[in-house]
């Protein structure tokens, strides 16, 4: 078993990935998979997405070592890998260049996106405008209204953001009709999927275009303590930060990889979106992998106050690293990532994304039981303006 | 269980060739609005002239599905309908005496969950002769072939018109006839068709081994007849479903005359739609 050199041909991680799409989509699938291969390989692509990283988006972001919260705890010395630095707030921005600069290379001059909180679409209408494409973002209506400024920040930038009223009219029905504008629009239009979830290619090319994450932090771990980390804790919705996170030390047996889902109410409510502790393999939006369903194969609406982590599917990737016992996965509830949020909020003066809270709340658990010279690296996805609404709400004791 | 003697779905296309018809398969949301009253759709499908019809098993994410059939797996999903009520609505319409062939349209993940053995096995004993499934490319279906051989149940494939290049190892291996989509997109009434399509049903026909049906869009008698004169039959679904929901109404009075007259009026749309074109 070789867990780096992931996926196979068939786009497999062990038995999960693959292509479940409607036949219509197949051969776009083929042709963007062969148009990665090759440009992967193209030092003018990968120049082009390196300048536009440093740039546009503001990489390398700081491996930063926060020194009051360790203290704090009193336990491991914490380091923050500070994704909410990038330019519009996480680490969205790395996917949608990798794909926005690729389907301009492939000729496309349309691009579509599903988008959640919205952190995605705005990144992709960010990339949109920056390189000229006509951009619409699928957004469910529920979503638009959580997230009004989001809704306007990608109307400013040039997107039409089409709302998704059908089913949950959340990010698992915006997927959908993403999906279904896809199969009508195939001919001209290049999907630009915002997890490492979704069919062959994506997974696979989402992990990649995101590995700068983990890349980054290691050089910067080793530059500034001379040896890699002992744990590393990352947030996992679909799983695309943790993913380019854990990549890079899939190989380093001595690095603890742990991804934090969320278990909103608690697991026992019924109410979260832990698919990987609650969940079942089982075909889902175009790969195999973990997902929330019932015994009849019926989806089940997911639940986090986070709407990032609001999805009842997983990257297959993950379902791997967890089935492999490579990386371990945690549940961390709403109410234990706001009282993360506010330690961090009080101690750093950094306030991250609900998303991110959640690595940082298992990371308070560990953290004051770890020898004082661990180290603990937390990937800080997201910035957590975007959320001050919501927890505003949620202090009122409204609905989020 | 091995497979033994012919496929209805086969001998019906043979009688219909025999008599120079092409075929007329309706489409309906098992379970819309419940299970009950499917039976008796099913029922009036046959008397409305199908010679074969599509049971779609409602489910909670239908990809391929405009807003009509999503509204429709809504409605069955409400009454909680599960694969396995929508083989039992199969066997009470064989007990209403229902001959038709019965041919199921599922996502992959139920019959998954369901156990891809069991599901075969199942679908073979409760008079199932076919089944689609429109999220499972041939790269993905090699266990639901393997058992689709085993059981006698013909795996029907989809064939898009940007199947470029892919199209003849589909329909090579296709068994009862292959799935023809019409146009881009997803199920749904289409005000046109593209340019194309006359070309693709032509090529598809010339390499298929067994008969090609269209389908995805077609909602009226003009242009079931203008494509099965070009093709082996067509496939009407959300038209049909569009009825249905026109109906619900009635389709859940539980006066027994208003509900007749439900039946009847989806009875009466399906007849209309028929194509009387001999080829």
């Amino acid at each position: 078993m070789n867990l780096v050199k992931t996926p196979d041909a068939h786009g497999r991680f062990g038995p999960f990935g693959g292509r479940f799409v409607p036949e219509t989509l197949m051969n776009a699938l083929f042709e963007l998979e062969e148009a990665y291969n090759r440009f992967k390989e193209d030092e003018d692509f990968q120049a082009e997405i390196r300048y536009l990283l440093r740039q546009y988006a503001g990489r390398p972001t700081p491996l930063y070592f926060a020194k009051r919260l360790s203290d704090e705890l009193g336990g491991a010395r914490i380091y923050l890998k500070r994704e909410d630095l990038n330019h519009t707030g996480a680490h969205k921005i790395n996917n949608a260049i990798g794909q926005g600069v690729l389907a301009r290379r492939m000729g496309k001059t349309k691009v579509i996106a599903e988008t959640g909180a919205g952190q995605h679409g705005v990144a992709t209408a960010t990339v949109a405008a920056l390189l000229g494409l006509e951009c619409k973002v699928f957004m469910g209506e529920e979503d638009m209204e959580r997230q009004r400024l989001n809704v306007f920040r990608m109307e400013l930038l040039g997107a039409e953001v089409v709302p998704v009223t059908s089913g949950t009219r959340t990010l698992k029905d915006a997927c959908n009709e993403t999906l279904r504008y896809w199969v009508s629009h195939v001919n001209d239009t290049y999907y630009i999927l915002g997890s490492a979830t979704g069919p062959h290619p994506y997974p696979m090319m989402v992990r990649d275009f995101q590995r700068v994450i983990g890349q980054e932090t290691r050089e910067q771990i080793l530059a500034s303590e001379g040896r890699l980390p002992d744990v590393i804790v990352a947030a996992v919705g679909g799983g695309s930060n943790a993913i380019g996170m854990f990549h890079p030390f899939l190989e380093d047996e001595g690095v603890r990889l742990i991804g934090v889902e969320a278990a909103g109410l608690g697991l026992d409510t019924g109410k979260h979106a832990a698919t990987l502790a609650m969940g079942r393999p089982g075909v889902f939006q175009g790969s195999m992998s973990y997902v929330l369903q019932n015994e009849h194969g019926q989806v089940q609406p997911a639940h986090s106050i986070s709407a990032g982590l609001d999805y009842p599917g997983i990257g297959p990737e993950h379902a791997y690293l967890k089935e492999t016992g490579r990386a371990e996965y945690v549940p961390v509830t709403d109410e234990e990532a706001l009282s993360a949020l506010k330690l961090l909020s009080r101690t750093e003066g950094i306030i991250p994304a609900l998303e991110s809270a959640h690595a940082v709340a298992h990371a308070i658990r560990i953290a004051p039981s770890m020898p004082r010279d661990a180290l603990l690296v937390i990937c800080l996805s997201g910035r957590g303006d975007k959320d001050v609404e919501t927890i505003l709400r949620h202090e009122r004791g409204e609905k989020a | 269980m091995k497979a033994t003697g012919t496929n209805a779905i086969d001998e019906t296309f043979a009688r219909l060739r025999a008599s120079g018809e092409p075929a007329f398969i309706p489409y309906l949301t098992t379970g819309d609005p419940d299970p009950d009253t499917t039976v008796d759709l099913v029922k009036a499908a046959e008397e409305a002239g199908a010679h074969m019809i599509e049971l779609g098993v409602p489910y909670s994410d239908p990809l391929a599905d405009g807003p009509v059939i999503q509204r429709a797996s809504e409605r069955a999903l409400r009454h909680r309908v599960t694969l396995a009520d929508c083989m039992k609505v199969a066997v009470r319409a064989r007990e209403r005496g229902v001959k038709m062939p019965f041919i199921l349209f599922t996502y992959y993940n139920p019959p998954l969950q369901y156990g891809l053995e069991r599901f075969f096995t199942d679908l073979a004993e409760h008079g199932f002769s076919g089944v689609i499934m429109p999220d499972l490319p041939m790269e993905e279906d090699g266990e639901a072939r393997r058992l689709a051989e085993r059981t006698g149940v013909h795996l029907i494939p989809l064939v898009a018109p940007t199947s470029e290049g892919r199209a003849e190892r589909i329909v090579s291996r296709a068994r009862g006839f292959v799935y023809a989509v019409s146009s881009l997109g997803v199920t749904g009434v289409r005000d046109a068709f593209d340019a194309g399509v006359d070309a693709f049903l032509a090529a598809l026909r010339r390499a298929s081994p067994v008969p090609v049906c269209i389908g995805f869009g077609i909602s009226s008698r003009e242009q079931a007849e203008r494509f099965s004169r070009v093709c082996d039959g067509v496939v009407v679904g959300s038209a049909i479903v569009r009825i249905v929901e026109e109906q619900l109404d009635a389709l859940t009075s539980p006066d027994p005359e208003k509900k007749r007259r439900g039946v009847e009026a989806v009875r009466s749309f399906i007849a209309g739609l028929k194509p009387r074109t001999s080829r």
